[in-house]
């Protein structure tokens, strides 16, 4: 049969975002596959060399509207790393706290997206219900449901607000008894399981060598998890598993996803209960020297966030590079997609977690 | 735990051995800034780079690339490719900067090693106008196809903050 081009995007509700998926196919097989990017490139990175430093934090909030908490925390902890700046230990333990409730926000988001994806509306309906009360925490604890503004270079903004302890508990014990019911609608669904199984196949040796990182290289059986093995913040005082499944395929990327939301839950008991007392910011620098250099990288929920920051001896930076962790692994969707049909094509990308407000920065 | 967390439990170098058995190798080109737990700080020769590369790859199980940027240095008339290599095995990061002559900016591409460079690199030529050799398909990525400009030099003229 003669092969074709079909566009699947830039408007297509596969996309979640606007980004184009090219791919060749012949009948319903996937012969070729080329994503197109850069449809919402805003120039990030020169934008933040001409602002100040804590200028900068919301804008990195911007960089990815579901998961805004861990990327103004990696820019404030390249800052740090630049400026030698030691937060607080209380600071620490508020940061571990929130990065971990973000990243259950972050993935009920892409639990409910993979729902709509699969045409499962009830999937998408009960993680964004229980989604939105980690957001009412936030908002408890900083004001905004989304885009928080809430980290600093040498610490948080604020302190926790009461009944912080509290309220956190009666949430975490509500929404461990409801990660169940997610499992009972996807695991125990033929449908669900059909169209996840085996579909989208990405090996140990290509997760690697592709730069594939966070839930998706686990999903590949590779055991690496930089909260683990890249110690920051409290993350070295505390006692947790790195979920890895050996399946490869876009069910195991589901599977990781569902099983680190547990740990998240045990990361925020077993932080709230060590927090120490004390300060929760300190006052950093205004001004770096000129060349001096910083990196920093972190478990962000999609995988592997690095900044890269240069001072330019002012008050501004002199170059700030951001790794963007689906930047990368979409440039390895080809390899996922090859050799499957184009119906595989949403539960592929959806297992992937898009996000196209850091990819194209 | 603490020997888990140290990387020691897997059998694994720590960066001050990794670093070591870099100067050997590399008596000249390769100069180890510093080396402290989980990280390497280095600048290469843009000649050494691609057999660097080779070696760390190959013998010290670096797989992985986490990160690949270029920095325009107007007044020192320069440019740099910085790279962030991460070993699983060994839970080292090595950052590695290699200086470029500004009118001249090529260096060796290391796509052919680690694909996880390739969207990387076109980013970097993209922005800065660095060319890699070796590149499998050095085209635009983020800006449209005939952008003239290499938008993230200094010298590009933004036009003014309002």
């Amino acid at each position: 049969m003669t092969e074709m081009w079909l566009n699947m995007g830039p408007q297509h509700p596969m996309t979640h975002g606007l980004w184009n998926l090219r791919v060749k196919i012949d009948g319903e097989t996937i012969t070729e596959a080329e994503p197109v990017i850069g449809y919402l490139h805003r120039g990030w990175e020169k934008l933040a060399e001409h602002r100040m430093y804590p200028q900068i934090i919301p804008m990195a909030d911007r960089l990815c509207y579901g998961a805004s908490m861990s990327w103004s925390h990696l820019y404030c902890m390249a800052a740090e790393e630049m400026m030698g700046v030691e937060i607080p230990e209380r600071a620490k333990y508020i940061r571990t706290i929130v990065l971990e409730a973000q990243r259950i926000g972050s993935h009920l988001m892409w639990l409910a997206a993979l729902g709509t994806d699969l045409g499962s509306y009830t999937i998408f309906l009960y993680p964004m219900r229980e989604r939105e009360l980690f957001l009412d925490l936030m908002q408890n604890l900083c004001g905004a449901r989304m885009t928080y503004n809430y980290p600093r270079i040498g610490g948080v903004r604020n302190d926790v607000p009461p009944n912080f302890e509290r309220d956190f508990t009666k949430v975490l014990d509500h929404f461990e008894k409801r990660i169940p019911d997610y499992e009972a609608l996807c695991d125990e669904s033929t449908i669900f399981r059909m169209r996840t199984e085996d579909v989208g196949k990405l090996t140990a040796e290509q997760a690697k060598n592709l730069g594939v990182t966070g839930p998706n290289l686990r999903g590949s059986g590779v055991d690496y998890d930089i909260r683990r093995d890249d110690p920051y913040e409290a993350y070295a005082d505390i006692d947790f598993n790195v979920c890895v499944q050996q399946g490869c395929d876009a069910y195991a990327r589901y599977r990781v996803r569902m099983d680190e939301m547990y740990e998240s839950v045990d990361i925020i008991r077993q932080a709230i209960k060590k927090m120490p007392d004390g300060p929760v910011r300190v006052r950093p620098p205004r001004t770096a020297p000129k060349g001096k250099t910083g990196f920093a990288h972190v478990e962000d929920p999609r995988g592997e966030g690095l900044m890269y920051i240069i001072g330019n001896g002012d008050d501004r930076p002199y170059r700030l590079k951001v790794r963007s962790p689906i930047f990368v692994t979409v440039s390895a969707a080809p390899y996922m997609l090859k050799g499957y049909k184009v119906a595989d094509v949403p539960s592929i990308m959806g297992s992937v977690d898009m996000c196209l407000g850091e990819t194209d920065r | 735990m603490e020997e888990q967390r140290s990387g020691l439990a897997r059998g694994g170098l720590t960066a001050e051995e990794i670093a070591k058995r870099i100067t050997e190798r590399f008596p000249t080109g390769v100069s180890i800034t510093s080396a402290k737990p989980y990280r390497i700080y280095s600048k290469v020769d843009s000649d050494s780079l691609l057999k660097l590369c080779h070696f760390i790859k190959d013998e010290l199980d670096f797989e992985h690339v986490s990160c690949l940027g270029g920095v325009d240095w107007l007044a020192e008339n320069k440019m740099q490719t910085v790279y962030h290599i991460t070993s699983y095995a060994n839970r080292v990061t090595m950052e590695m900067v290699v200086d470029l002559p500004r009118d001249k900016p090529e260096v060796d591409s290391i796509t052919p090693l680690w694909g996880g460079a390739n969207w990387h690199e076109r980013e970097t030529y993209d922005m800065f106008g660095i060319i890699f050799k070796g590149h499998p398909r050095l085209e635009r990525i983020l800006n449209p196809e005939g952008t003239e400009v290499f938008p993230f030099r200094k010298d590009y003229v933004t036009g003014r903050r309002v």
